[in-house]
């Protein structure tokens, strides 16, 4: 208060404006293409662009049949499916540390990978088919947050965030119960397998129809998530503080939990349960583009798609047996969030 | 903008804090509302702005039932200001701003220009507008006060309720705070206010109003009620209160027992 004049220096570790639309977009086509090109089968970045270009206009693109093969049928539905699953988790992640009002929070606070997960684990438990399975897992993460919400609204004395966190950490531990009873029960040599490498997350097996299945539940919670983008930055005051402001925050967080958690029941019912992105890539993108959603929202999603796609080519190419990609998220992801918490002055306060 | 309660009961379900409380708010007075720790001033504030309901009586703003309003119909006309904000996330002082004009806009709406240019306005009213692209979290907490008072300016209300604006300010800040909560009444503001030191509710009060233990024990103008035995029976302490010519209003300040005895100065 000692100076009238205007002064507009911005904080110091944010970037200038230009960078923090740039970057995520470079980056993320950089990793599309990379992760399109490397493989068993290696393919030119002049290859892709042309097979792309001539399935996207419905002509021939002149290449052997078995490099438009490798391109269209296994590389582009793995690749699509990370950057969905990548992107759902990360923007899922952003609006529940929002939501939360705590940086350390990640899509499972309430429960749907717990949920997610019984369900998938039930699902090859009894030998049921992979869509069933997927289906399962669906349901099971919806089904469980749906608990968890409800449970919070029938307990009314307290702050309602806090009682869905304190909820949301009762459900998930009774469905670890329950997840780890299955696990005894089941089948050491042919189900236990499974079900350990579906709960450490993978794309390996993903199909043009698991994209095209989950792709409008994605949608489906991403446009409240988009549409309500500025109001999401009021939902991070206290609760009493946001209804003074005019926010109806039940409401608001009845439809911003719906959607982050369609979103991250979505992702995880084709990719298993991969951890770290939705808590990490919220931090970067914060790092990037500020604690404003209407900037922060876009920048997650594509770190978020960028990380997965990344990531995932590291699993399939780095080993001659597929690496589970939670291991690779969290190897990668801990050391990094360590970095972060050591030099960053902005993240968070 | 007139705000009646009148028979109010207040308080958390279970553990009422307050009954038959009755308390008007005229248009364009400052009324401040003094009380000891616990009293129920913060619950009272929450209760009148229907952020928890009341348990009983009749609470109006411009004879009509405050829980009637919509959220956003409530904030475009009465602005909050509470004690403190916690600033999970380190928004730039200009957002937070913003963020008043959620009541004014669509509910998928961003702001607009003209709304940029409103709560650059509300900053500037309070003589800050140059930490606009600080971080909130960054300022010190008279700024972060005044930032607060700016976010309910931006919500262009009738009405500001603030919650101990000058709780844990320096004396420097509180003059400045106490400062603005004159010019902005000044511009016909009404203004409801609690504080701790009953020299602010001279300073600034048109009216206050003593409580004590969830009710209203005395209200009236500063000079009638702010008596050093009303003072000392609120509080359990002694006090005096005097006249300081230098400053052109009364000031009360505590009688120590402790106090050690000092001439007074000559000349």
């Amino acid at each position: 208060m000692t100076s009238g004049g205007l002064r507009r220096e911005p904080p110091a570790s944010r970037m200038p404006a230009w960078v923090g639309k740039a970057v995520p977009w470079i980056l993320l086509v950089a990793v599309t293409l990379a992760a399109l090109a490397s493989g068993k089968y290696s393919v030119s970045i002049h290859d892709i662009v042309l097979v792309l270009a001539a399935k996207l206009s419905g002509s021939a693109s002149g290449l052997p049949q078995n490099v438009e093969t490798v391109i269209w049928n296994v590389r582009l539905p793995r690749v699509a499916c990370g950057l969905l699953v990548g992107a759902s988790l990360a923007v899922a992640g952003a609006v529940y540390q929002g939501l939360f009002r705590n940086p350390l929070v990640s899509p499972d606070i309430l429960g749907v990978s717990a949920g997610s997960s019984l369900g998938a684990v039930l699902g090859i438990f009894l030998s049921l088919p992979v869509l069933a399975i997927q289906s399962m897992a669906f349901a099971g993460g919806l089904a469980s947050v749906a608990l968890v919400y409800a449970i919070g609204a029938a307990v009314r004395r307290h702050d309602p965030v806090l009682v869905l966190v304190l909820a949301g950490i009762a459900v998930g531990a009774l469905l670890g119960a329950c997840i780890s009873l299955v696990k005894v029960l089941a089948d050491p040599y042919n189900q236990l397998p499974a079900i350990t490498f579906w709960l450490l997350g993978s794309l390996a097996s993903v199909t043009q129809g698991d994209f095209l299945s989950v792709l409008p539940a994605m949608i489906i919670g991403l446009v409240p998530i988009v549409l309500l983008r500025w109001r999401l930055n009021l939902m991070t005051l206290d609760d009493q503080e946001a209804r003074a402001l005019g926010i109806e925050t039940t409401r608001m967080r009845l439809v911003l939990i719906a959607s982050a958690t369609l979103m991250t029941a979505a992702a995880v019912s084709i990719s298993g349960i991969i951890g770290w992105i939705g808590l990490l890539v919220p931090h970067v993108a914060r790092a990037f583009a500020g604690p404003n959603f209407s900037r922060l929202l876009p920048v997650a999603l594509l770190l978020g798609g960028g990380y997965l796609v990344c990531v995932d080519t590291l699993a399939r190419s780095i080993a001659p047996v597929e690496v589970p990609l939670g291991i690779l998220t969290a190897a990668i992801g801990a050391p990094f969030f360590i970095w972060l918490l050591t030099t960053t002055r902005q993240g968070w306060q | 903008m007139t705000l009646s309660a009148v028979d109010l009961s207040f308080g958390y379900r279970g553990t009422p804090l307050g009954r038959g409380l009755t308390l008007t708010v005229e248009p364009g007075e400052v009324l401040c509302l003094l009380g000891p720790n616990g009293c129920g001033k913060t619950t009272l504030f929450k209760t009148l702005l229907g952020l928890i309901p009341s348990l009983g009586g009749r609470l109006e703003l411009d004879g009509r039932a405050v829980s009637s309003f919509s959220r956003a119909e409530f904030a475009r006309r009465v602005g909050y200001v509470p004690q403190a904000s916690a600033g999970y996330f380190p928004f730039e002082v200009r957002d937070v701003v913003l963020m008043g004009r959620a009541s004014r806009i669509g509910i998928f709406a961003a702001p607009s220009r003209a709304d940029q240019a409103i709560a650059m306005g509300a900053l500037e009213t309070l003589g800050i507008a140059h930490l606009a692209a600080r971080s909130f979290s960054a300022i010190s907490g008279g700024e972060r006060q005044l930032a607060l008072v700016a976010r309910a300016l931006a919500q262009e209300p009738g009405m500001l309720v603030m919650d101990e604006p000058t709780a844990s300010l320096d004396f420097g800040n509180q003059a400045r705070v106490l400062e603005r909560i004159g010019t902005l009444a000044a511009s016909g503001l009404t203004i409801v206010l609690s504080t701790h030191d009953p020299g602010h509710a001279f300073a600034c009060a048109d009216r206050v109003a003593l409580m004590k233990s969830g009710a209203i024990v005395a209200t009236g103008a500063p000079e009638t009620v702010l008596t050093a035995q009303a003072l000392g029976s609120l509080y359990g302490v002694d006090v005096a209160v005097s006249w300081l010519e230098q400053a052109r209003h009364h000031i009360a300040v505590p009688v120590l027992r402790t106090s050690r005895a000092r001439q007074a100065p000559s000349g």
